[in-house]
């Protein structure tokens, strides 16, 4: 069994990020980027799969700029077998991702594909989804829990109410949360081996899929800051604010 | 061109916050249609028709309509779209997993998550866990869009007599199989729509430590929340993280206890209406969006509030 993952390049989570004057977007000139979290626990679940014996070949994939193989690269560093960078230029929406990603399902014939349930730079959480209604393959969203029972998997999604548990056959689509597993750190050796792992580069141009943006970013703005508030001496003081002040108790 | 809202409910009855979705389908709109899929889903239905500003319900049933998958679903929907300029529903986790795939075949690069309506092409969304708002203009003839149903109010229930259309169901798709649905169940009012919510991070130290949350949310009647470290410390279920990994809640009054506020915690709260931080260091981010602060042990404070809540003649329920 052949699985593909599916990796992003992102501002690192722990960056406090800033918006251009301008307001054309965010910056992003050196910033710390690192792969979108839930693309690591896509990634550690594949390659626990396959250290299980359950699976062949664990693929990255990237779509996004050259330096998207750094995010490629990492992926092999902890245990992907090979990995691919579909180059592009400048934002590409979700759906011209998932149109990329079939080219590439379609070339390299995955059983399963995963990835993160959502980029945590433009919070669409749509990927994965647009890729299974292409494809015409099951999806199993948000999943915290994934069993493969032969051609089938059982998966647990996190959903509003609590928790699902449905079956889907292979092929299918997986989006993962972060509950998953505990994504592993790579080891110096690993990483060394991974520069010797070999990544395919394809220009988007070349797979036929127009990915010229639909959605035009008008403005991105700071979000109204709040009011600065106040600090209180006594619990006393606090409740007297709520019910008096604030009038919420 | 009319709009088209895709109902959330659970067969019996409609998910509250159908009705703040429909408020923000009716402004893209004038004329706002709403389809119901599900099995013996009539009470919810008539329920939906009863919406003034909803003009006609599409009513789908089928057995392989109970349980909301998506494969099933987007069909349906998909079949009719030609008579709509949007189609809506909310930004929950049944609208995330459902709208995509309804876009990716209708060819639309969908809009997600939008907390106002600009225009009909034109929407405000949050971008980076809300740490930045994007005003972005849909370029597609044909609108997929989810909406944050916090960021809307609810929309007048009774009232109206929409008629209600029943049409033919579509084809099962058999490679994906409902399993089973563990909701947790709770006499607390939801996280997601509770008037006062009470959470607590890893400065609770245990599990059982946050009983004190637990009283304090008894004696408000709010909901428990916790941010994402004391869900990862085992202190509690992850279905009371609130963050840009849990639920967005924007409650009346949030009372953070032992929260540092992280930037994904801050992400899912932060819009609230009212503040409330108790943490003994005086330096944690969570004081920056707090608006009554109080620096303080909570193993002191928290029985503090308790007893100063007790003196109180009334608490709004």
């Amino acid at each position: 069994m052949k699985i593909l993952v599916a990796v992003k390049r992102v501002i690192d989570y722990n960056v406090q990020i800033r918006v251009k004057e301008d307001k054309t977007g965010v910056v992003t000139d050196n910033v710390k980027m690192s792969t979108n979290p839930p693309d690591d626990n896509a990634i550690e679940e594949a390659v626990k799969i396959k250290e299980a014996g359950k699976a062949t070949e664990v693929i990255a994939v990237s779509v996004g700029e050259e330096k998207a193989q750094e995010t490629v690269r990492k992926a092999l560093a902890v245990g992907a077998d090979k990995g691919i960078l579909v180059k592009t230029d400048g934002i590409v929406e979700p759906l011209a991702v998932s149109k990329l990603l079939q080219k590439i399902v379609e070339k390299e014939k995955p059983d399963l594909v995963f990835m993160g349930k959502q980029a945590i730079d433009d919070d669409c959480n749509q990927t994965g989804q647009m890729l299974s209604a292409l494809l015409n393959w099951p999806q199993a969203t948000f999943a915290s829990k994934i069993e493969i029972k032969d051609k089938k998997l059982e998966v647990t999604r996190e959903i509003d109410e609590g928790l699902e548990t449905i079956e889907i056959s292979i092929p299918a689509i997986v989006t993962c949360d972060l509950r998953l597993n505990e994504p592993r750190y790579a080891s110096l050796p690993n990483i060394m081996k991974a520069k010797k792992k070999p990544i395919e580069q394809i220009n988007a141009s070349d797979l036929g899929v127009d990915t010229s943006p639909r959605i035009e970013h008008i403005k991105v703005e700071e979000p109204p800051k709040r009011k600065a508030g106040i600090k209180v001496s006594s619990v006393a003081e606090l409740v007297q604010k709520l019910k008096n002040e604030a009038k919420v108790i | 061109m009319s709009v088209l809202l895709i109902a959330e409910h659970n067969n019996q009855d409609l998910k509250p916050f159908t009705l703040n979705a429909v408020t923000a389908a009716a402004q893209m709109g004038e004329d706002l249609h709403s389809i119901i899929i599900g099995q013996k889903c009539g009470e919810a239905a008539k329920k939906l028709s009863e919406l003034p500003l909803v003009k006609k319900v599409i009513q789908v049933e089928a057995a392989h309509y109970e349980n909301f998958v998506a494969e099933n679903f987007a069909p349906v929907i998909i079949k009719l779209a030609e008579n709509y300029s949007h189609i809506v529903c909310s930004a929950n986790t049944f609208g995330k997993n459902l709208m995509p795939r309804i876009a990716a075949c209708l060819d639309t690069s969908q809009v997600s998550d939008i907390i106002k309506v600009i225009s009909p092409d034109t929407f405000l969304r949050p971008i980076y866990a809300g740490n930045a708002f994007a005003t972005v203009k849909s370029k597609d003839t044909k609108k997929c869009v989810t909406i944050r149903p916090t960021s809307f109010d609810p929309c007048e229930s009774s009232g109206g007599s929409a008629s209600i259309e029943k049409i033919e169901p579509g084809e099962e798709f058999n490679n994906t199989k409902f399993v089973k649905r563990e909701e947790i169940k709770s006499d607390r009012p939801e996280l997601g729509t509770a008037r006062v919510v009470v959470s607590g991070g890893r400065g609770m130290q245990s599990g059982d430590n946050f009983k004190l949350i637990t009283s304090l949310a008894d004696k408000l009647n709010a909901a428990i929340g916790a941010s994402r470290a004391a869900v990862d410390a085992g202190y509690i279920g992850n279905d009371h993280q609130v963050g840009q990994t849990g639920k967005v809640v924007v409650p009346d009054l949030y009372i953070a206890v032992g929260i540092s506020g992280a930037i994904q915690h801050l992400a899912g709260m932060k819009e609230s209406k009212v503040i409330v931080a108790i943490n003994k260091d005086g330096e944690a981010p969570i004081f920056s969006v707090a608006d009554y602060g109080l620096e303080a042990d909570l193993f002191e404070a928290v029985p503090q509030f308790l007893d100063e809540l007790n003196k109180l003649n009334t608490i709004q329920k």
